[in-house]
């Protein structure tokens, strides 16, 4: 793409050219890759050779082959975490992607104060988990909390017990992170909306279009690049859900909202049986790539078409 | 939220419901685009109001005495301020500590960041060598690899080099993500090549072309980069958690996290008011550097 001299005609020059630009591209990138390598790639690598053995806390470790994958097919806590997985990805992403689009629907428009409104969306994303989940914990107490003293006030008598009811608790998990997540995705909406082209909808209304079919035909199409974007990034975040969990419910009540990526804390970190925690690293692993795989491969038949 | 309230009256000439942006003014709307407006502009309050009352909420009780905090019907003000508070949280708990560390982190994390992040991404965008399109896109795809399904080998390379339970295993594991370089390429490629080719010509060689002339164009994207980066630190819990074991390590968010289940009363005004100094300096860095923030996700999702 960019060539740093003119092309010599000498096929040696040339050869001299591309080795030293070959040391001089590996110079700058060298140190952000030595860090790189050693810290994501080589424990990839890692991980999968972990997966097939029994690593404990003493360092031994033997090679078992793929009995950690038939303990984790047969293990009921494990089928919970990935089912709870799914579960939170199903109401997240969806929901998620409707409100924050709706946002940047209406924050497109030209209004006083945009800048309030933006700031007060973006600001839950950039404040820490724990002074979220403590918050919105106590926010959320069945007898005191305030959501469920608005709930009676507007006459419901028996709202629910949201984090401490295990039928509630990943609802209320899901409420939460939405809250958190949607001024970013809604960040990413705004930027695409603002370089849609003014003459498409002119013309649209020209045409007769009203709002519901110029969002359909006009800027839902015209979204399209960031939306796949948006879905990809959502679809990893949600699969590898875990921070907020820790902090708002570790999991429970019971294991209601034990996800995968706590199933590999707990046996990794606190029962130290690192070679079955690595095999359910390497199912979390493979979930994230083959669906992001399939949503590339999708993204790509219909943008053929 | 009141001189928001006012700002619906005075502007139904320029009323309007439809999508798209509106850069030039229109004529005179109809009666029913007031109408439009208005509820606009009450959706957007309701929205914004759901979106700050918890910090409202944080912030009013951590001004409240012990009993007060969970009182039914709950009292949104605080009858009596209690200041106190931002003096007790130092005395009970070591917050002084959880600070510096949370800042010496986010410091070295962010510093790190942006100078290998904009180094490496010279190197991608304006040096061609065989291979570098296939190394980026190794980059790229660490994308779709969540942190935690490697966590274990990392911990365990990391404890075998003897760096578990230090900060510096904080700063390594934080500092060379596909972000920074990601991020900073992006910019990199908005800047015309004929500069680069005029500074070559003048002798500059590519290390000067990236410090003289690519480091001060790219300004923006770098206070982009390092605004989220430290925000990011800052704001990190599962990381800290498993390597800072030492009380004497641990960072704010940590913490504070362990500072609840130390509360044997029920004085929740204190925790509220160390929750508030922890959310505060996130707050100020976010008010000043707004649309740092902005461009910076819009920039590195977008194109993505």
């Amino acid at each position: 793409m960019t060539t740093t001299a003119t092309p010599q005609r000498a096929p040696r020059r040339r050869s001299r050219l591309r080795t030293r630009n070959t040391l001089l591209g590996w110079s700058f990138i060298l140190p952000n890759f030595l860090g790189f390598a050693t810290l994501t790639l080589v424990p990839v690598i890692v991980l999968f050779y972990m997966s097939l053995t029994n690593w404990n806390i003493f360092g031994t470790s033997q090679f078992i082959g793929l009995d950690n994958f038939t303990r984790l097919a047969a293990d009921g806590s494990f089928r919970t975490a990935f089912v709870n997985t799914i579960y939170y990805s199903a109401l997240h992403i969806p929901l998620t992607i409707i409100v924050s689009l709706a946002l940047a629907l209406l924050l497109n428009n030209k209004i006083r104060g945009v800048a309030f409104f933006r700031t007060a969306a973006f600001f839950p994303y950039i404040t820490s988990i724990v002074a979220i989940a403590l918050v919105w914990n106590l926010l959320f107490s069945p007898d005191y909390g305030p959501v469920n003293e608005m709930l009676r006030f507007v006459g419901i008598s028996n709202p629910p017990g949201w984090l401490t009811d295990t039928n509630w608790s990943m609802p209320a998990v899901v409420i939460i992170s939405t809250w958190k997540d949607m001024g970013y995705y809604m960040v990413l909406f705004l930027a695409a909306l603002q370089t849609v082209p003014r003459e498409l909808h002119e013309a649209a209304r020209m045409d007769g279009a009203n709002v519901f079919q110029r969002f359909l035909n006009v800027t839902l199409p015209s979204l399209r690049p960031t939306m796949f974007f948006v879905t990809v990034m959502l679809t990893i975040n949600s699969l590898k859900i875990f921070d907020l969990i820790l902090v708002l419910t570790d999991g429970g009540p019971g294991q209601s909202t034990t996800v995968i990526s706590q199933f590999i804390y707990r046996k990794g970190f606190e029962e130290n049986d690192f070679g079955y925690a690595s095999a359910a690293s390497v199912v979390l692993f493979f979930l994230c790539i083959i669906v992001t795989v399939v949503q590339f491969m999708w993204n790509q038949r219909k943008s053929a078409r | 939220m009141s001189e928001t309230m006012n700002l619906v009256a005075p502007a139904p000439r320029r009323a309007r419901t439809s999508l798209e942006p509106n850069s030039r003014p229109r004529p005179a709307g109809s009666g029913s685009r007031a109408v439009g407006r208005t509820i606009l502009y009450i959706v957007l309050i309701v929205a914004a109001t759901a979106m700050l009352t918890p910090f409202f909420w944080m912030v009013m009780s951590s001004l409240k005495d012990a009993n007060s905090v969970f009182s039914v019907p709950v009292r949104w003000l605080p009858e009596v301020f209690v200041w106190e508070n931002y003096v007790d949280i130092w005395a009970r708990s070591d917050i002084g500590v959880w600070i510096r560390n949370s800042l010496v982190l986010s410091v070295a994390v962010t510093a790190l960041q942006v100078i290998t992040g904009s180094f490496a991404a010279y190197g991608f965008s304006r040096i061609s060598f065989p291979g570098r399109n296939a190394l980026f896109l190794l980059y790229v795809a660490t994308i779709a690899v969540p942190w935690q399904s490697y966590m274990i080998p990392q911990f365990i390379l990391l404890s075998n080099a003897g760096l578990a339970n230090t900060l510096w295993s904080i700063m390594l594991l934080q500092a060379f993500g596909a972000f920074g370089v990601f991020l900073m390429k992006q910019f990199y490629e908005t800047v015309p090549e004929e500069l680069s080719e005029a500074a070559r010509l003048d002798g500059l060689s590519e290390y000067g072309i990236w410090w003289r002339i690519m480091m001060p164009l790219s300004v923006p994207a770098i206070a982009s980069l390092s605004l989220l980066t430290f925000v990011n630190t800052w704001n990190d819990y599962l990381g800290p958690l498993i390597y800072l074991r030492d009380p004497s390590l641990w960072t704010l968010q940590l913490g504070l996290k362990n500072f609840v289940s130390s509360l044997y009363d029920t004085d929740y005004g204190v925790l509220f008011a160390g929750l508030t100094i922890s959310v505060v300096p996130i707050a100020i860095i976010f008010l000043l550097g707004q649309r740092f923030f902005v461009e910076g996700v819009a920039t590195s999702g977008l194109k993505g």
